[in-house]
């Protein structure tokens, strides 16, 4: 994929061995492979510790420890034999996503435009109902983020792990702001995103000059910092309580509330129909969808400027980038920053749409969450974020799912680095063509 | 006097534990270069491994202590050594070669699986054990006496012996020599018929066994155990490897010393609630005025 590619020796890429075709050597394989796994499972699969009346114990369920070898052994050994069906060149590719990668990113000038009609569309639908809507308002929130992330990782190509700090300090920016100076909805969103990309820029300053590594575990402490001083400033924050009483945006002075405030209209007296919540559910998912587009067009803009260039120029190769005259810390810098604003941006929406914001709101699992997001959805991919966050955010609605949403986006994020690196829906077009027109290989 | 002692003699004791850890991350990132985000959950691991078999030791009658305790060690050893083990072979070796951020991600997500799959096995809430080494030696007497207890004793001497231990192996083995050959150059070390994977995957056995030696230990320490330990004393003893100069085995010992001791004097004088904040604070500021840390060489991009 990068240039690093080739410079690495055959003895360290040439882990992908061409698959064995004797069936005693896979069925060796399998065995040593459920070794391994009855080691890893007998201590933590085969007891259980139990706490009762303040005592613990011991329980044992050796037969799950039994059953989980055996999925193993027969995992393995499907995989060796399905390996040695395939021709040696087309291990380890996808060949059922083909079609979906094919027309994906080539058709996206179609399938962007129904993709925005279907979403524009939704909350008019007869199967709109307050738990649909509600749900679309979720699904537009982590697309938001998505987006915004994608800048960092995607594009710039820094691994942001604290990312939801820029999302806490828009969203408590916004209630702070709306609750103790009484500024509305409009009037914060500008400010929530500028207070989130001077948090970046603080934190990234220092460093941005590093490995990339660096970046990576200081986000992930900047992260958990966050959290601890939401959690601790307590005259700033109101500590574990949170804040409340955040006013819902309004439309032209126009509030979705049953009573209205003294001085302003309701929207359903304006109009002269019945109060009916789903009409304030209906009119936040609208702000989330024209913020989750302006935030696309202005990346999409963005990757056309020089800056946009360069940061994927730098995520490519950052010696050439220096040897070219790009300074990679303030290049890097503006990535982060601008990455962080749109985190504030979707921090404030979503202050401003739950009308009640606490500490909860911002752990490690949000970070998380959206970077497992952008790694599916292919690193730099717009379509792929949407994918990926429907995907994402629709599975834990399953009651049998939920309990193993992080597990799976864990276990996702290594499969999809492993196998396909490039994400579901592969897209790494060169933004810019040395003779436009050819398709180069 | 007596107080700033007492906080002395705990930071010390914690800094051993964070400089356990701190070897794992900062052997890693000199073999392979990469930052394994997973290593605090192999600690965490450790922890829980350690305590399924305290308690299963308890029920099989075991009530020699020192035997007890060394019968532990080795089963947290073994045990953890696998899962450092196996999470290099399915989560970063494939990688190798890969682009810059694949083995990052991947790392980070070997980390949110391993949290998530010892708190779905063993439930979410915190494990307690009974204490197991009780007692101390007084140095002072009197209402603020300062005391050094025997499990701090325990903690120090042990992690002294494996310091000598992990020493030697580094110093005078073919597998400390392998080691070494590779972090300078994995190329020309394959080349002169070192087995890289196999000095990779060592490094990894090695790291995670240090790492459950110090779940033990904070299992013993603090009695109380979750899923979620791993994440904070994870980017703990990374700062202190970053502090020591990452790489540079000593200069883990020596940062998670000081970290420990920052955690201990910060808590014991300022505010327990802003411990991690401090220690977030000293790996940013030794990342701006030092960036290769007290032992570290700083590092030179070659083209």
């Amino acid at each position: 994929m990068s240039a690093g590619t080739q410079a690495q020796p055959a003895s360290l890429a040439d882990h992908a061995a061409p698959p064995s075709l004797a069936l005693g050597v896979l069925v060796k394989e399998a065995f040593l492979t459920a070794v391994v796994a009855l080691v890893l499972a007998i201590p933590l699969v085969g007891f259980r510790i139990v706490e009762s009346n303040g005592t613990s114990g011991l329980t044992t369920r050796f037969w799950w420890v039994a059953v989980g070898v055996g999925a193993v052994f027969v995992g393995r050994l499907a995989l060796g034999l399905w390996r040695r069906g395939l021709p040696a060149r087309a291990t380890g590719r996808a060949s059922w996503l083909a079609p979906l990668v094919r027309y994906g990113p080539r058709h996206a000038r179609i399938i962007a435009p129904i993709g925005i009609a279907a979403a524009l569309a939704l909350p008019l639908l007869p199967i709109a109902t307050r738990s649909v809507v509600e749900l679309g308002i979720g699904v537009l929130t982590y697309i938001m983020l998505g987006w915004g992330l994608n800048v960092v990782v995607g594009l710039a190509g820094l691994l942001d792990l604290g990312y939801v700090a820029f999302y806490a300090v828009g969203a408590y920016s916004f209630a702070i702001l709306a609750h103790d100076f009484g500024l509305t909805f409009w009037e914060c969103l500008p400010l929530s995103g500028l207070l989130a990309a001077a948090a970046g820029v603080l934190l990234g300053f220092p460093v941005l000059r590093l490995r990339g590594d660096y970046l990576a575990i200081v986000t992930l402490g900047f992260g958990e910092i966050i959290h601890i001083l939401l959690l601790n400033w307590t005259s700033l924050t109101q500590g574990p309580n949170g804040i409340g009483d955040i006013p819902h945006p309004g439309l032209f002075g126009l509030v979705f509330e049953r009573r209205a405030p003294p001085g302003f209209t309701t929207f359903h007296d304006f109009l002269g129909i019945d109060f009916n919540p789903l009409h304030r559910a209906i009119f936040l998912y609208y702000v989330a969808l024209l913020l989750a587009l302006i935030v696309n067009l202005f990346t999409l803009r963005l990757r056309r400027l020089p800056i946009g260039r360069a940061w994927e120029a730098l995520r490519e190769d950052e010696i050439a980038c220096r040897a070219l005259g790009i300074n990679p810390t303030n290049v890097k810098l503006s990535a982060f920053g601008i990455g962080a604003m749109l985190g504030g941006f979707a921090g404030a929406f979503f202050a401003t749409r739950l009308g009640f914001i606490s500490p909860e709101s911002f752990t490690f699992t949000e970070s998380a969450t959206i970077l497992a997001i952008v790694v599916l959805g292919g690193m730099g991919s717009q379509t792929g974020v949407v994918l990926a966050a429907v995907l994402l955010v629709l599975l834990p609605e399953l009651r049998f799912f939920a309990e193993f949403r992080m597990l799976f986006f864990g276990a996702a994020m290594v499969i999809i680095m492993v196998w396909r690196p490039q994400g579901l829906l592969a897209h790494r077009e060169p933004s810019l063509r040395l003779h436009p027109g050819r398709r180069q290989p | 006097m007596n107080y700033l002692l007492q906080q002395l003699v705990n930071g010390i004791a914690l800094g051993a534990i964070y400089g356990l850890i701190a070897i794992g991350y900062t052997m890693v990132y000199g073999i392979i270069g990469m930052i394994n985000f997973a290593h605090g959950e192999i600690y965490m691991i450790g922890a829980f491994i350690s305590l399924i078999a305290f308690m299963a030791l308890g029920l099989a009658g075991i009530s020699y202590v020192p035997l007890a305790l060394l019968m532990v060690l080795l089963i947290a050893m073994v045990f953890t050594a696998a899962y450092g083990w196996a999470v290099e072979r399915i989560a970063y070796r494939p990688l190798r070669g890969s682009f810059r951020l694949a083995p990052l991600i991947s790392a980070i997500g070997m980390s949110i699986f391993l949290q998530n799959y010892v708190q779905l096995l063993q439930g979410a809430r915190v494990k307690t054990l009974q204490p197991v080494v009780q007692g101390g030696i007084a140095l002072t007497t009197g209402a603020f006496g300062v005391e050094v207890s025997y499990l701090q004793l325990f903690i120090v001497a042990l992690t002294v012996v494996l310091m000598a231990v992990f020493t030697y192996v580094i110093a005078a083995t073919p597998l400390g020599r392998a080691q070494r050959a590779v972090q300078q150059d994995a190329i020309m070390a394959a080349l002169l018929g070192v087995d890289v994977d196999r000095t990779i995957s060592l490094t990894f056995l090695l790291g995670a066994s240090l790492a459950a030696v110090a779940g033990m230990m904070v299992l013993l320490y603090y009695g109380v155990i979750d899923f979620f330990i791993g994440f904070s004393a994870g980017i703990k003893a990374f700062t202190a490897a970053v502090l020591g100069g990452i790489g540079s085995l000593p200069g883990a010992m020596l940062g998670g010393l000081l970290i420990g001791l920052i955690e201990a004097l910060w808590s014991g004088y300022a505010s327990v609630e802003y411990k991690d904040v401090m220690v977030f604070l000293v790996l940013v500021l030794v990342l701006v005025l030092r960036p290769s840390g007290l032992f570290g060489r700083p590092e030179v991009e070659k083209v």
